[in-house]
């Protein structure tokens, strides 16, 4: 279920690589489905900087109030304005149209660390 | 941790099962809005058997019923229901409550869940020694269901013995539902036409599956919670407590303080002679953001109440809330601010509710 062309992080975030530079950055299905329908996303403004682990936005499902974290470190060229025009977007569509920010990569080395589909299906399958 | 009988169908649906006051509930199925959406739209099943169901029965059930809430039992015609506030001596409200006259001298009160055994020991301590009342919780022997939504009643109609479009709002009836005896009330918590349905533990079960199998949608707490929310009705615990009285919450035509052996009448009295300095109101929030319950109210950088209720209306399509503020912020239109993890985020004052159905007739 979790594509194999992205990277994870423990905190239910994915990283697309783009370029040797450039990632685009979303939520997990696994995390979208925990939170429940999402009626509220605020994301960071473009240009801004953002580091591996530090808080870049916030999210709200109906019930719950949730920080959102940058797997990586960079800087930020895009924000899905329509995720949050539109938040339901990350419950239909958490891996494509539920994007969150694009970023150019401070230190690509951050990467390395991050699980792949299989590691982070392992990680999932833990949890339970 | 209490189960209700519904439990197991619970999960068999797919329901993701949270506790609330003391009772393993359904918050969820698949979606809180997909849910809150099929109540407007169509039709949605509730549990709501965690909620207390106190028999109070004897030729002095009227008269006791009289001196602790806050509207005349005496007065109600058998079949008759009424929404009422029970308060302590100061008007603090204890609960808030549902009162059905279901003969001359048998009542039934449905108090919330996590004020049940308050509602009996109030019951309790103002009964006279020397009364016949009889206060019986049978909360376990019997289940409640709540159908809701503009074809609930049809949908109930099909499955029952009588005319259920021909029970009035705020009557209760009694009925068979295929082979079980049901007692039907035209009431609800969430805005739409429906009904509450009290039956007993061992049939509820059937009874839900019917109701599931006709086109109700399976719906949790949560979707509860944004539905009653969107119909501005106050929920006990977050809206109102002991720290607070049926005036300020904006009760008042639910009260009638002027009666002779009425327990809290007379605080209830003072306080409606009095101006309030606070008072419950609704607001629309017209920044980005979502209120949510303990959030600050300001006026600026003046703190003005707290957010008791606050979540995302999908009705509406934005975020409302109800909260407390000082009675000069409280008039239809007045901008406040919402206090959301220290972004001040405006909102206006609004008439409550915030969403009321298109009637027919």
């Amino acid at each position: 279920m979790n594509p194999t062309n992205l990277k994870y992080s423990e905190e239910h975030e994915w990283v697309l690589v783009e370029s040797a530079t450039k990632a685009l950055i979303g939520i997990t299905e696994f995390a979208a489905e925990s939170l429940g329908d999402v009626v509220f996303v605020d994301l960071p403004e473009v240009g801004g900087e953002v580091g591996q682990a530090e808080k870049m936005g916030e999210i709200e499902s109906v019930k719950a109030v949730s920080d959102l974290y940058s797997p990586v470190s960079g800087k930020i060229t895009e924000r899905n304005e329509q995720v949050m025009d539109n938040p339901q977007l990350v419950n239909d569509s958490p891996f494509d149209a539920g994007w969150m920010i694009r970023v150019e990569l401070s230190d690509p080395s951050q990467l390395d660390k991050l699980l792949s589909a299989e590691q982070y299906d392992s990680f999932l399958a833990a949890q339970d | 941790m209490q189960r209700t009988p519904l439990y197991e169908t619970h999960i068999a649906q797919g329901g993701r099962l949270v506790p609330f006051a003391g009772w393993e509930m359904p918050i969820q199925y698949a979606s809180i809005l997909e849910e809150a959406r099929a109540v407007r739209n169509s039709a949605g099943i509730f549990d709501v058997s965690h909620m207390g169901r106190l028999e109070i029965s004897g030729s002095g059930a009227a008269g006791l019923l009289d001196s602790v809430l806050s509207v005349n039992a005496s007065g109600l015609r058998e079949g008759r229901a009424r929404y009422n506030v029970i308060c302590d001596e100061t008007g603090g409200i204890i609960d808030d409550c549902i009162v059905y006259r279901r003969s001359d001298s048998a009542f039934m009160l449905i108090p919330n869940a996590s004020n049940t055994e308050a509602v009996i020991q109030w019951l309790a301590q103002w009964r006279p020694a020397d009364s016949d009342v009889e206060i019986v919780n049978v909360t376990s022997e019997f289940a409640m269901i709540a159908v809701q939504g503009p074809d609930a009643v049809g949908i109930v109609d099909n499955l029952c013995d009588i005319d259920a479009s021909a029970v009035r709002p705020f009557t209760t009836v009694q009925a068979m539902i295929g082979p079980s005896q049901a007692w039907l009330a035209r009431t609800g918590y969430t805005g739409e036409d429906g009904f509450e349905i009290i039956v007993a533990s061992d049939r509820v079960v059937d009874i839900w599956l019917a109701l599931v199998d006709a086109g109700c949608v399976p719906c949790g707490l949560g979707a509860r919670d944004v539905l009653r929310l969107e119909a501005g009705l106050l929920l006990h615990g977050n809206d109102m407590d002991t720290d607070h009285n049926p005036y300020e919450a904006g009760l008042d035509r639910f009260v009638k303080p002027d009666r002779e052996g009425y327990v809290a009448g007379p605080a209830l009295m003072r306080i409606r002679d009095e101006s309030l300095s606070r008072k419950l109101v609704g607001f629309v929030v017209t920044g980005r953001g979502i209120a949510r319950h303990g959030y600050a109210i300001m006026s600026g950088a003046e703190s003005i109440g707290i957010v008791t209720s606050g979540g995302h209306s999908p009705t509406l399509e934005t975020s409302i809330g109800l909260g407390y503020v000082g009675i000069e912020h409280a008039e239809p239109g007045a901008v406040i601010q919402i206090d959301i993890r220290d972004r001040l985020v405006d909102a206006k004052v609004t008439e409550l509710p915030f969403y009321s159905r298109r009637r027919s007739e």
